[in-house]
């Protein structure tokens, strides 16, 4: 039996989302008795994300697709090349042409939007349930998962011989799984997986994507929101800069989206991403329910707001009842100071 | 062109849902039931491409109790013009509404279907894509902007997690909708009385030849852990005091 990890990668290197998704697939292991993990890499020219993965310890096998038709991720080309892979329960070695039968109990990617993608696509195929965004396992077959914008928990067994799920990543550590072997010295066997035709029924067109030097929002240690408090673009600046001494991510209510302050790619919430910092600082952000629900498993929680029924305040560990504009300036100057 | 939309009846996204005390569930009972806020974008958009000329008709579609006749009631005052309610009293799990969509895709031949990225209530994100598998469609998730072009293609520009991504779907396609892609509407009174007299088909899964089988069991519902009450700051210099000193978990350095 084996657990079927799907990386999330750029094409250059694996991407943190991976590292929380095999803690994940560990803590499955530990209810099972005689299992591999696998990865798989699905990619066009990504030998150097092959290269990190041979790094990561417990592995027993690193699939790969690298093929043109994989260069951006779409879902009926991904569906597909899972879908065979597990209901082959096998797969071609290029090389030597053996033929590994393994069968897969669990497929598990992270709660992003490329595994959001695809995964469901995956499991209909399959004709198996999917278990979107757990957050942690209680056995081989029973996870937990927020519903209702995370104002409850549902723990949920699966009865599907394969178990399809995504794991929000915030809710477990990224394990430190790399070794300083290098690719050279690493026995984990690398499979290079037979060629899928395209489908043809979708393409790329292009992407634009947001460039920021900051850390990414859903892994930052520190992150800083602002909300409809802001006013308008140009206020956020004073976020930028805060969040530039503080090594901080920068977030946004949707509000803040909706109004144009910043690309939607920041909103945290229930339809955005969900965050779990050790710091989460919300200026301007009243916390709504939508908004809580990306926000409730930061470590620390500072809430900024001039208005003290602001339900932020609820879930805030340290309240500020103050004007942002006056409370911004005065917090870059004392960071400046202690620099 | 003909689209159809998937509509689910949900918890008003208002209401602070409360967790049964017996942990099997969420207390729905005299709750405030609405749209669910994803499929309005997507009645919406579908009322829009046939109000712009490029859509002929618009079908929705939604699986539930009777009582899911007022959200689509509500849903063809938005100007959609029938509608079909697969009746069902039971929880009915992603994968069977969508090998149910799957079989009404199969009768009505839509040439897109529009659904909401996910349900405010389950929050599975899972539906529109387990359909376009089954109906082995193309599938633009999270959708921002849908343009339809020539020769049968639809542009879609995606919400994803760096930024935006535009792709070109062959049709027939599936589509589900994020939250920017429009404002919906209020139904006007006129609209709401014409409503009344559309037409709304009742049919079962039975009769589609589905047998539901759910296969995920809920054993627990219980609420999340509560945050202890915070401290209130009185200025900048008492929070970054706090914050470097006695941050639960946390060591401010700078």
């Amino acid at each position: 039996m084996a657990i079927l990890i799907v990386a999330d990668h750029d094409n250059h290197t694996l991407q943190a989302a991976t590292f929380s998704v095999l803690t994940a697939a560990s803590e499955i292991v530990k209810h099972i008795s005689d299992t591999e993990l696998h990865l798989l890499i699905i990619g066009d020219e990504c030998q150097s994300v092959v290269a990190m993965a041979q790094g990561i310890t417990g592995l027993s096998k690193i699939l790969v697709a690298d093929y043109q038709i994989h260069q951006y991720p779409l879902a009926e080309n991904i569906a597909p090349l899972i879908f065979s892979l597990v209901q082959e329960q096998g797969h071609c070695n290029d090389e030597n042409r053996e033929f590994d039968k393994v069968e897969y109990s669990h497929i598990i990617t992270s709660a992003g939007t490329t595994g959001k993608d695809y995964q469901p696509r995956v499991a209909a195929l399959l004709d198996v349930a999917q278990i979107s965004d757990i957050i942690s396992v209680e056995s081989a077959d029973t996870f937990k998962r927020p519903i209702y914008a995370g104002k409850a928990i549902a723990t949920v067994q699966s009865s599907d011989a394969i178990k399809v799920l995504t794991v929000r990543s915030s809710a477990f550590t990224a394990a430190s799984l790399t070794t300083e072997l290098s690719a050279i010295e690493s026995q984990v066997p690398v499979v290079a997986l037979v060629a899928q035709a395209d489908s043809g029924k979708s393409a790329f067109i292009k992407a634009e994507l947001t460039q920021s030097s900051r850390p990414e929002l859903t892994t930052a240690k520190i992150v800083i929101s602002g909300g409809r408090g802001m006013q308008n673009t140009d206020n956020f600046e004073l976020l930028y800069t805060l969040a530039d001494q503080l090594h901080a991510a920068v977030g946004a209510s949707r509000a803040a989206v909706d109004a144009g302050f910043v690309a939607n790619d920041l909103q945290i919430g229930q339809t955005g991403k969900i965050v779990a910092p050790d710091l989460y600082i919300a200026v301007g952000i009243s916390g709504a329910i939508q908004h809580i629900a990306g926000i409730t498993g930061s470590k620390a929680i500072v809430a900024i707001n001039n208005d003290p029924d602001a339900p932020i305040f609820d879930v805030a560990d340290y309240c500020l009842v103050a004007d942002l504009f006056e409370v911004l300036p005065e917090l870059i100057a004392v960071l400046k100071v202690k620099d | 062109m003909k689209i159809l939309v998937a509509v689910k009846r949900v918890v008003d996204h208002k209401v602070n849902v409360r967790v049964k005390a017996d942990e099997t569930g969420i207390e729905t009972a005299n709750v405030k039931m609405a749209i669910n806020p994803f499929c309005e974008i997507a009645i919406e958009q579908a009322v829009r491409f046939k109000e712009q000329g490029s859509v002929d008709e618009v079908v929705l579609v939604c699986i539930g109790p009777k009582e899911a006749d007022v959200q689509l009631r509500a849903g063809l005052a938005f100007g959609a013009d029938r509608a079909i309610l697969i009746r069902t009293d039971e929880e009915v799990q992603s994968l069977d509404v969508a090998k149910i969509l799957h079989k009404i895709v199969q009768e009505e031949l839509p040439d897109v279907v529009l659904l909401g990225k996910q349900a405010i209530d389950t929050d599975n994100n899972q539906t529109g894509q387990m359909l376009a598998a089954l109906t082995n469609m193309p599938q633009g998730t999270f959708a921002s902007n849908i343009v339809f072009t020539v020769p049968n293609t639809v542009k879609v520009t995606r919400e994803v997690d760096g930024g935006l991504v535009t792709l070109a779907l062959s049709l027939p396609a599936v589509i589900t909708v994020d939250l920017r892609l429009n404002i919906p509407r209020y139904a006007s009174l006129p609209n709401i009385m014409k409503a009344k007299r559309k037409v709304i088909t009742m049919t079962s899964p039975d009769s589609l030849g589905v047998s539901l089988s759910p296969r995920l069991t809920t054993l627990k519902v219980e609420s999340p852990p509560v945050r202890q009450a915070g401290i209130k700051v009185a200025d900048v210099a008492e929070l970054v005091d706090k914050l470097q000193l006695q941050a639960k978990g946390f060591k401010w350095q700078y």
